[in-house]
């Protein structure tokens, strides 16, 4: 009777009721949607960073990343990296050797990063041949370069232009050479634009004296979610004489920077649960003081306090429920709709984003942890209300409540 | 044989003690007997309805106690005191005293549901009151869809249910049409002959007056007249 009763206190002012249930409704919609498509922006923000060059992890010999110099390289072992390549959740492992060193045309000399890597490998973590504006994509043991477009531009050079590399190897040893340019590759970040040079592995090792030996050992991974746990299972795998980092960790700016519009983020969601909660309260305020005769009734012919309170909290909880189901239930195929056709933002802004590389879309990322976690705080925020009717049934004073 | 069901002894009840003390009741002795019909009269602001909160358990004297079938309520708090009314005191209120929401016959099962009775003897004795009261056949109909004497009814069968030690009744026939309080009346007054339900009115109404074999006057806080016999055995007319 208990729950009949709570039902029918419920509709005794649909139209209330409804209103209520419907602000719910539109909260939990709204932020379904904006958490979703939040985190769907983020992630393919990420995963637009780390396919520029990093990959979602690297490992590096222990000390690299604060001395990055090629004495820090590592030897290429064979056996491990296929060990770690049985690893279901890695898609690749992109082996690079990378270093600073002077690139000359003419009378032009300009300082650039030269990136070994395997022609193959590198193309799967980071698209690179989908990058060449001009030109070709280079082979695996092909004596040429492929030189990013804004270095080409200070160079002046073109496609089959050659260049002259010289720097310092392996041990201090020279290394000089000069190489076509198969090429001409497009970054979206300047600074990846205007500086760096790539090479096929064997023979950057070859023109480094560095054979056999690598910088890093780039990571593309299947599901980011994973990243953690990956990381972790390199660094056991890996041993102490290795360091394994993370994109976050290799670029702490970018990490940086969601963090910060996370935050903007969470302001939102704070204004409008907000106003989720006065909704809520407004309700509850009111059907207290409607009903306070009848409270004042019921407990003067014998209904405890607290079983009444409870009967008022379920009403809140009830009446929360149904709009977070029906909240729920519209915003799930408005999630997946938008996570399989992405909003696609057009003009300037756009063309802003395609500049640094960045596809201008808008996807809504399906996370079932959204849906849940949005509906449990506004579940809590309802229960935290439906604590109201509780201390004022505690206080009421059957005489008092029942004088007209 | 003792028979009491009520005693109140010399009960005060003062507003406003630190300034200008108003004596709502000043001394109020009261001696009720099993299967007693009593109305208590008064003017406006006589005590009436105080009095009667303090027989319910409703409001606490500033002196004097109240006992009820051997229980000094004045001392009971919280919880025990609502159980106590539960168990003890069936209540009739002027108006809207049922709940909107309920059926007649969830109304009266209501009560006996917070009692705890076992689901058997609560629909038996529904049925029984429902019978009891004339309404049998109004019992799947909410209060909004039954005339005030109908409602009325449920709520004296609602009194009913626990098996009070007495009814208090402030004001029953004050929203009724003179048949329907005459019906309401006459169906109290088989309940006091044929059950020895001991029924206690607070009253304006002349026609309840009439109908109690006991009829206490209430002024300024004070009884200055009781028509109590001095057997008190105050039997219906």
């Amino acid at each position: 009777m208990i729950a009949k009763l709570t039902w029918r206190n419920l509709w005794r002012n649909p139209r209330r009721t409804l209103i209520t249930m419907t602000s719910v409704t539109f909260a939990v919609l709204l932020a379904i949607l904006m958490q979703s498509f939040q985190k769907g922006v983020f992630d393919n923000l990420v995963k637009n960073v780390v396919s520029f060059y990093h990959g979602y992890i690297q490992v590096h010999k222990k000390g690299y990343w604060d001395e990055q110099v090629l004495d820090n390289s590592f030897q290429y072992d064979d056996s491990l990296v296929m060990k770690l390549s049985r690893n279901p959740e890695i898609k690749v492992l992109t082996p690079r050797i990378e270093t600073f060193l002077l690139a000359s045309v003419g009378n032009s000399t300009k300082g650039c990063m030269l990136v070994g890597t395997d022609p193959v490998k590198e193309n799967l973590l980071t698209g690179l041949k989908d990058k060449i504006v001009k030109g070709r994509y280079f082979t695996d043991n092909e004596a040429a370069v492929l030189i990013a477009e804004g270095l080409a531009g200070r160079l002046k050079l073109t496609v089959q232009d050659t260049i002259i590399l010289l720097g310092q190897g392996y041990h201090g040893a020279m290394a000089a050479g000069k190489y076509p340019v198969r090429g001409i590759i497009h970054f979206g970040s300047p600074a990846l634009n205007d500086g760096l040079l790539y090479m096929p592995l064997a023979q950057a090792q070859f023109f480094l004296s560095a054979e056999n030996m690598l910088t890093s050992l780039a990571v593309g991974i299947r599901e980011p979610e994973k990243m953690t746990a990956i990381q972790q299972l390199l660094l056991s795998e890996m041993g102490k004489e290795y360091e394994v980092m993370n994109w976050k960790e290799l670029m702490p700016d970018i990490a940086n920077h969601i963090k910060a519009d996370g935050s903007s983020f969470y302001i939102f969601t704070g204004v409008l649960y907000l106003i989720i909660a006065f909704g809520i309260f407004g309700t509850i305020l009111m059907m207290t003081a409607e009903r306070r005769y009848e409270f004042g009734m019921l407990v003067a012919i014998g209904m405890k306090k607290l079983s009444l309170g409870k009967i008022l909290l379920f009403e809140t909880l009830l009446i929360t429920l149904l709009g977070v189901i029906t909240g729920l239930l519209i915003s799930l195929p408005f999630v997946l709709y938008f996570s399989r056709n992405p909003l696609r933002i057009t003009g300037e802004i756009a063309e802003a984003y395609e500049r640094f590389g960045f596809e201008a879309l808008f996807p809504a990322a399906v996370d079932n942890s959204i849906l849940i976690v949005q509906s449990l705080i506004v579940l809590i925020i309802a229960f935290l209300i439906g604590l109201y009717p509780l201390w004022h049934v505690g206080r009421i004073n059957p005489m008092l409540a029942m004088k007209k | 044989m003792n028979n009491t069901v009520l005693d109140a002894h010399n009960l005060k009840r003062v507003y406003d003690e630190n300034t200008i003390p108003v004596y709502a009741l000043n001394g109020v002795h009261l001696h009720i007997v099993r299967g007693e019909f009593t109305a208590i009269k008064g003017p406006s602001g006589s005590g009436k309805t105080t009095l009667l909160n303090m027989i319910g358990g409703l409001d606490e004297p500033t002196e004097g106690y109240v006992n009820i079938n051997g229980t000094n309520i004045t001392q009971l708090k919280g919880n025990k005191l609502i159980n106590f009314r539960l168990n003890n005191i069936g209540f009739v209120f002027q108006s809207f005293n049922l709940i909107p929401v309920l059926t007649a016959k969830e109304n009266i099962e209501f009560i006996m549901l917070l009692q705890k009775r076992p689901k058997a003897e609560r629909e038996q004795r529904v049925k029984e009151l429902l019978k009891e009261v004339g309404l049998a056949d109004k019992a799947g109909k909410k209060p909004g869809e039954l005339s005030g004497g109908q409602q009325q009814r449920v709520a004296v069968a609602r009194a009913l249910a626990p098996k009070p030690q007495f009814i208090l009744a402030d004001e029953p026939t004050a929203n009724l049409d003179s048949v329907s309080a005459g019906n309401l009346l006459d169906m109290m007054a088989k309940l006091n002959r044929e059950e020895n339900m001991t029924f206690i009115f607070s009253t304006h109404d002349q026609r309840v007056i009439d109908r109690a074999r006991r009829v206490i006057t209430l002024e300024d806080g004070k009884i200055v007249n009781d028509t109590a016999p001095a057997s008190l055995d105050h039997t219906l007319i």
